[in-house]
């Protein structure tokens, strides 16, 4: 496609259009960092394509950071449409926690990097 | 399906990198990530006061800022994410969204503009995310000792403070090991 809509001008469909203006999910309460995984392989039709690409890209744990770098869409935008495909059970989601003996096991994977 | 999230999911730990404008924590986060550096958008919400509150626009509530990070996968179980917000020192007042959670902080620091290293200090000295200073060496930059910054930023002793050199992988390293080694040390206290 040829044209004058690229990049520079802006997305086409606006985020919030991508939330039907919601700002907060309706479930769950996502992190930057926090961790997500597909519970399920399914390619899911009855949604949007931002949906759909979530899917896709948390068949292997990832967090609602990269999700919303890769997908080029703002880290909130994301979070609502995790907090959908979180109500219909499709995902799983992890906050960012450690423990003492975390940070003992990061500073030995540190120290062998 | 059916198995507990904490099977499937690894635990994300997160540690902030802070400083002012141009000290180098792109840098920093760049140089020890294993992912190429990705950067997202964070919405952020403060009280609906500070700096950014003008006259008749009232309640303003949200501020977004651009987000850089890096991650390291420490083993199956835990990543560890290194982020930062690229010349946001001046929305410090809406960190708190941000350093939630987080295993600590680094604040690095230019020793030729020391002072600007003020505001940062300042936040987490205020808070109680452990954070440490890392001293960023630049080449026309005099060499100062540890000593010379614990001093001229009027830190707690317990604060530690290094030189390091934020390009170099084997020094960002010593600096995350040095601050985890705080935050384990200031949990047995």
């Amino acid at each position: 496609m040829s044209s004058w809509v690229d990049k520079e001008a802006g997305p086409i469909v606006r985020p919030y259009a991508m939330t039907s203006g919601r700002t907060q999910p309706v479930q769950g309460a996502f992190d930057l960092f926090s961790m997500v995984v597909a519970l399920a392989s399914l390619s899911i039709q009855d949604t949007q394509p931002e949906s759909a690409a979530i899917m896709r890209m948390c068949q292997k744990p990832v967090s609602v950071a990269e999700l919303a770098a890769h997908l080029d869409l703002p880290a909130g935008t994301v979070k609502v449409l995790l907090g959908d495909l979180l109500a219909r059970q499709l995902i799983v989601t992890r906050a960012p926690d450690f423990s003492s003996s975390d940070l003992e096991a990061v500073i030995h994977g540190l120290q062998s990097l | 399906m059916g198995s507990s999230p904490s099977k499937v999911l690894p635990r994300a730990m997160k540690v902030m990198v802070a400083g002012h404008f141009g000290v180098g924590k792109t840098t920093m986060v760049s140089s020890i990530s294993e992912i190429s550096l990705l950067r997202t958008e964070e919405t952020l919400t403060d009280a609906g006061l500070g700096i950014d509150d003008l006259a008749g626009v009232e309640q303003k509530r949200t501020t977004t800022v651009a987000m850089d990070f890096g991650r390291i996968t420490i083993s199956e179980d835990l990543v560890l994410y290194l982020f930062g917000t690229p010349g946001q020192e001046r929305f410090s007042f809406l960190w708190d969204d941000l350093v939630l959670g987080a295993i600590g902080a680094v604040v690095l620091a230019d020793t030729r503009r020391l002072k600007e290293s003020f505001p940062c200090v300042d936040f987490f000295e205020a808070r109680t995310t452990p954070f440490m200073v890392a001293v960023n060496c630049f080449a026309d930059g005099k060499t100062y000792t540890p000593q010379d910054v614990q001093l001229a930023l009027n830190l707690d002793p317990e604060v530690p403070v290094m030189l390091c050199d934020a390009r170099d992988r084997l020094s960002v390293k010593a600096v995350l090991i040095t601050l985890l080694q705080h935050v384990i040390q200031r949990q047995r206290q």
